[in-house]
């Protein structure tokens, strides 16, 4: 029963904390980035070029992060770097678990020929090398923010159905299953309320993976000049300039290298936290 | 008038590979058989055959289903379906796998009532809380709101059952409802089937590989060997002197207390030998269409 077992909840623990403090930072500075950034992102000021950040010689106050080699202001960036990165973490994500997981529900409960075909279309779509592809979706289609979601769904969501077509297949051989459709279920209604419910903490933690995957894709893509047009900032934009310049301006890469580093594992970390939460055993 | 009538029921795997040969079995109302075998014997794939949940690699080949009179066969998927789930339920083997994790059990019973009788939903609670009370589940309105691992495997097959009753079935097939259980358990649970089973009259098929459990529910029972059946009699007459060989030795073979030594005496060699020849001699025949 509840009562005993009930108190020893588990806390939902310091990496879910700091993972959510990130996210919950990274969304607020993305929401509000035109009302706190310093500067205008794409105002050049070459007078200050690669003024250095705060904590060393020769800092100028007002460009807190420092500024890259065309007196750009770093910290301005990196803010509206943040705006494109959630949105390609979350619309792509989104996009791609729904897809891929939908799929892979099917091909794992219905089984027979449409899991053949479904599985066999996963195996051809993971023999392509997923950047290239990618650049060869985004030489196609073009350059921009669409492109871009579309490219990530489109390498990603056999990721999704891979695993979720395992698990359904597991969660399909269970006995709950079989006594659904003893007592009626239709094959449809069994999938949703005994099949989904169990398959969703994996879907939750691979929706977490799959959006810090999202974030390094498209820094990949702008790292490569095929992402957003190069007037907006892109953290993967940011880095590929940095690197020009690495000697002399070390922190036009570094930052937002470290933006990128700390978001993807806050992802990560967060499926982890919530996969915990919505398993009922572990709740 | 039988209320489950398997007559002549073949299953093969899709490769060819019989696992049910010509089985034949009646159940009337109110009738508690037992299906006995050792593993493998297909004494769990004849339930599933009636349930129409057969494993995806096994084919239902030749044979009959009635239930109710009905041919199961006959009908299409859907209405199948909906026979099925009104006549009759399943309690299953292992009731840690049987309910869903993820969801509170009330609504995995209340759900019956509602997709197969189409009750309201508060209807169905009240009902739930009753057949609870029914299989003596304390302060069953907590236990409604629990999810399953946060019971004990007897209180989860209790709920098990009292979901199978739930609906009124005319047939309850239990598959080894016992096993997964410890001892102590197992004699309450088997005592509350029976309990159940008599005040509603529902005709019950009990598979098991227990012959102790089957002389404490069963009227009648069907020994299966290889799919195939070896003897059908009832169990008075079954425990007083078994007709075929193979039936002996599985009696022969069962634990019993008073002599712990002697009881425990595996099937002997030769019996399988001829009960395998009985079984190709079968196949032969029924190859040849000069099947009795």
């Amino acid at each position: 029963m509840r009562d005993a077992r009930g108190n020893i909840r588990r806390l939902p623990g310091i990496r879910l904390w700091l993972s959510g403090g990130w996210l919950t930072f990274l969304v607020l500075a993305a929401i509000f980035a035109p009302l706190i950034s310093p500067h205008d992102p794409l105002a050049q000021d070459l007078f200050a070029g690669r003024l250095p950040p705060f904590f060393e010689q020769g800092a100028d106050p007002a460009y807190l992060l420092g500024t890259d080699s065309l007196g750009r202001d770093v910290l301005s960036r990196m803010l509206y770097g943040a705006r494109l990165a959630l949105i390609v973490a979350l619309v792509a994500g989104t996009l791609t678990c729904l897809i891929g997981a939908s799929l892979g529900l099917i091909a794992g409960y219905y089984r027979g020929w449409v899991d053949l075909v479904i599985s066999r279309f996963i195996d051809i779509w993971m023999a392509f090398p997923p950047v290239l592809f990618a650049i060869l979706l985004i030489a196609v289609l073009g350059t921009g923010l669409m492109s871009v979601i579309i490219a990530i769904v489109v390498i990603d969501w056999t990721r999704f159905a891979r695993v979720v077509r395992a698990e359904a297949m597991g969660q399909g051989a269970m006995d709950y299953v079989a006594s659904a459709q003893v007592a009626g279920r239709t094959r449809f209604g069994t999938a949703l309320t005994e099949i989904l419910p169990n398959v969703l903490p994996t879907i939750v933690a691979l929706l977490t993976l799959e959006m810090g995957i999202a974030v390094i894709v498209e820094a990949i893509l702008s790292f490569v000049n095929l992402s957003i047009s190069t007037d907006q900032p892109t953290w993967g934009g940011m880095i590929a300039e940095g690197r020009t310049s690495i000697y002399q301006a070390w922190w036009v890469l570094v930052f937002p290298l470290f933006a990128l580093f700390l978001t993807v594992l806050s992802f990560s970390q967060l499926g982890e936290g919530l996969k915990d939460h919505f398993d009922p055993v572990l709740r | 008038m039988s209320f489950l009538s398997i007559q002549d029921l073949t299953v093969q795997l899709k490769n060819g590979m019989p696992l049910l040969r010509h089985v034949s079995l009646d159940v009337a109302p109110g009738e508690v058989r037992a299906l006995v075998g050792e593993s493998g014997a297909g004494k769990s794939m004849i339930g599933k055959a009636v349930l129409g949940i057969l494993p995806k690699a096994a084919r239902l080949t030749g044979g009959k289903i009635l239930l109710d009179g009905e041919d199961l066969q006959t009908l299409s998927q859907k209405a199948r379906r909906q026979r099925i789930g009104a006549r009759a339920a399943l309690i299953p083997q292992d009731p840690l796998t049987a309910l869903n994790p993820s969801r509170r059990v009330g609504p995995q019973i209340t759900d019956r009532l509602v997709d197969i009788l189409g009750w309201k939903r508060p209807d169905a609670e009240k009902r739930a809380l009753e057949l609870l009370e029914e299989v003596h589940i304390q302060s069953p309105d907590r236990v409604m709101k629990a999810y399953p691992h946060e019971l004990s495997g007897g209180m989860r097959q209790r709920i098990l059952i009292a979901s199978a009753f739930a609906a009124e079935p005319k047939l309850i097939i239990a598959d080894e409802p016992t096993t997964a259980l410890d001892v102590t358990v197992q004699k309450q649970i088997l005592k509350l089937i029976r309990e159940m089973q008599q005040r509603h009259g529902t005709a019950l098929l009990f598979v098991t590989h227990d012959l102790g459990v089957v002389s404490k529910i069963a009227q009648s029972l069907t020994v299966l060997y290889a799919g195939k059946v070896i003897e059908e009699t009832t169990v008075k007459d079954f425990f007083a002197a078994p007709s075929h060989a193979y039936s002996k030795a599985l009696l022969a073979a069962t634990p019993k207390y008073t002599d712990p030594q002697g009881s425990l005496t595996p099937v002997p060699e030769s019996v399988i030998t001829a009960v395998e020849a009985e079984v190709a001699a079968f196949d032969e025949q029924a190859r040849a269409g000069t099947r009795p």
